[in-house]
């Protein structure tokens, strides 16, 4: 890991240029709630000005640009004799800019899914190393719990990562492509002020959280409280539309739809972004449910983001952005299950 | 000054031309990529249940296509959807596979048209197997309802090859009605050739039965069980596991010489998709085959 520092211009130059030279998307204010406070998304810009990175946090997760909502895995043409598959990769090139600490780390644990585990998934790793990520720290909302989880800052995942120190930003840079870009830019090694404004901000940062959660021992908490009269209550709020799974930076759980083209001369087989409290997430061909009560479906999401998979992950894959309880329409958030968890008995 | 991103083709790069490895990073697997089957036979086994025998056209394919009892592919009807189905041929048969289709949802009643000749793609085999080799110089216990005959066929098929490594072997068959009774034309081969006891039994008789009519545990009473000396694997709807698990357990045969194969909603069959998840395992990968020291263990499971 190389550190350098730029200035705030400069790094609007660097910014141009590479969004001049490639499909470039940034955070954008793009719609206000009622109480006045301010929706962003991931758009494409067409410059550095188009961006406000000053953003709190999108309403999505950047992995939607990764796991898109429908994804073409193949198609089949229909010929005479038959019919012929082809796939293909989505491959081309794009940047990302103002992405946070915590779905920078959501994207390191889909990596960890999806290319370290077995069959890794040559969709995702396609759009993953085709995609440019700039990383930008930032103070967190008021309900933000990501440093409970050790997600406040990214160590990877990233090609460039900016901590704002003022008038200029402390660059974290992780791979070569970052490094060849910066060579024609004015940046500087660290001096010893810039370190210690870096480590101030770190800490300031870190100490700006205000909603914690206990995760130490949470797995087996989960384990034990599994028949828990917790998991009824929160169930019985639960309206299984699955906007958490939406806007969740790491759930990847999906479904396969296949449709036939209206000319019947051929059909595409796709994936498409599934939330596991939906209510036929576990049915089979035949009728039986295996998890048909709400309870064990919102439980069911739980056990799959703090238990951890044994094989996939041993650390909660949560983190912490605390995105599926904002867009929860019956007002269920993570915070208030856990402790409710812990409370009990 | 350039600041294009340059282009990481996947498309071009070498992809796995040999059975799935598991955690190799390096090569890639064409995840979605099938093998074309032609239909080459239809046995009509039921009203509703079919055995399709599937030829992989290319013969490389064909050749890299090796799988193990207990195993199942994702079988794709192009247009319709795709479907985990268990292997029920015999894992030395390289000429074709064989899958016994229940016609239950949209892909199957497709799939139950089709005729001889069509063409349709697998992809697999995937998941765990039974340990064969390890129950050799035992007793096997193979305990079905059911469509649970489907996947114990390939344990079937593998005793009935290697029938000189085992020592008595036991088929246990029950359905709800006789009309559901699957592979009845392989009974007496089973039995006279192959020297397997098999017990059947109904629930609700009709017609011409004259065999047994209860439950499946009620066959437990007509056999004697060695429980250090025996190997189980049962397969079936979930609450027959329950029952029969329980039973077994309660003579004494060893939680971890009982296999059971369970059945979820599967879209993807390489853990990816989460819709087979049981508690935290995935039945895809982990899974179908699992002792029943491990299905305990699982939350939810049956």
């Amino acid at each position: 890991m190389i550190h350098k520092v730029i200035t705030k211009n400069e790094f609007k130059k660097f910014v141009d240029s590479l969004i001049e030279q490639n499909q470039t998307f940034g955070p954008k204010l793009i719609d206000k709630r009622a109480d006045g406070s301010a929706i962003y998304q991931f758009k494409e810009v067409k410059s550095y000005d188009d961006m406000d990175l000053d953003y709190t946090v999108t309403y999505s997760s950047v992995k939607n640009f990764f796991l898109p909502f429908r994804e073409e895995l193949s198609s089949f043409d229909f010929t005479d004799k038959g019919w012929d598959q082809t796939v293909e990769y989505r491959v081309n090139p794009r940047v990302i800019i103002g992405v946070r600490p915590c779905d920078i780390n959501a994207l390191s644990i889909l990596d960890k899914i999806l290319i370290g585990g077995s069959y890794p998934s040559p969709y995702y790793m396609a759009r993953r190393t085709n995609t440019f990520l700039v990383g930008m720290d930032h103070e967190p909302l008021d309900d933000c719990f990501c440093e409970s989880l050790g997600h406040d800052t990214a160590h990877r995942g990233f090609n460039l990562f900016c901590t704002d120190i003022g008038d200029k930003y402390y660059l974290t840079i992780s791979s070569s492509k970052a490094f060849n870009f910066l060579k024609n830019f004015k940046v500087s090694d660290p001096v010893n002020g810039d370190s210690v404004k870096f480590h101030e901000r770190r800490k300031y940062l870190r100490n700006s959280f205000e909603a914690k959660v206990e995760v130490a021992g949470l797995p087996s908490v989960l384990d034990i409280e599994f028949e828990s009269p917790v998991w009824k209550k929160w169930g019985d709020k639960c309206l299984n539309c699955g906007s958490c799974a939406m806007v969740c930076p790491t759930c990847y759980c999906y479904g396969i739809e296949e449709n036939i083209d209206v000319s019947l001369k051929c059909s595409r087989k796709e994936r498409v972004e599934y939330s596991c409290n939906l209510y036929d997430f576990a049915e089979v061909a035949g009728g039986h449910n295996f998890r048909p009560l709400k309870e064990d479906r919102l439980k069911y999401r739980f056990y799959h983001h703090y238990r951890g998979f044994a094989q996939n992950a041993d650390d909660p894959i949560c983190v912490g952005c605390n995105r599926c309880g904002r867009a929860c329409l019956a007002g269920i958030n993570p915070r208030d299950v856990i402790s409710d968890l812990q409370m009990e008995d | 000054m350039d600041y294009t991103l340059p282009k990481q083709d996947i498309n071009t790069e070498p992809f796995m031309r040999q059975p799935p490895q598991y955690n190799k990073k390096d090569v890639f697997m064409r995840t979605d990529k099938v093998y074309k089957c032609e239909i080459t036979n239809i046995v009509e086994l039921t009203d509703t249940e079919k055995l399709f025998h599937l030829k992989i056209l290319n013969n490389t394919e064909r050749r890299l296509f090796k799988f193990r009892p207990g195993q199942f592919v994702m079988l794709e009807v192009p247009g319709f959807g795709e479907v985990p189905i268990s292997l029920s041929s015999s894992s030395n048969n390289s000429e074709y596979v064989e899958l016994c289709v229940r016609k239950s949802g949209r892909t199957t009643n497709v799939l139950h048209r089709a005729k001889i000749g069509a063409k349709v793609g697998i992809r697999g085999p995937f998941g765990t197997s039974f340990p064969m080799e390890k129950m050799a110089g035992h007793n096997i216990l193979l305990v079905a309802g059911g469509l649970g005959l489907a996947p114990l066929r390939a344990p079937i098929n593998w005793v009935s090859e290697y029938r000189d490594e085992y020592k008595d072997v036991h088929i246990l068959y029950g359905t709800k009605s006789p009309e559901q009774m699957l592979f009845t034309y392989q009974y007496e081969e089973w039995q006279k050739v192959d020297h397997i006891k098999l017990m059947t039994i109904v629930e609700q008789a009709s017609g011409d039965w004259k065999g047994r009519t209860g439950m499946i545990t009620d066959l437990f009473r007509e056999m004697d069980i060695t429980p250090d000396d025996t190997y189980a694997i049962v397969c079936g709807p979930p609450v027959m596991f329950k029952f029969v698990c329980n039973h077994l357990d309660s003579l004494g045969i060893p939680m971890n010489r009982m296999f059971v194969s369970l059945e979820r909603r599967m879209h993807c069959g390489m853990g990816k998709c989460c819709r087979c998840m049981v508690g935290s395992t995935f039945t895809c990968v982990d899974g179908p085959v699992f002792d029943y020291w491990s299905v305990l263990n699982l939350k939810e499971a049956i």
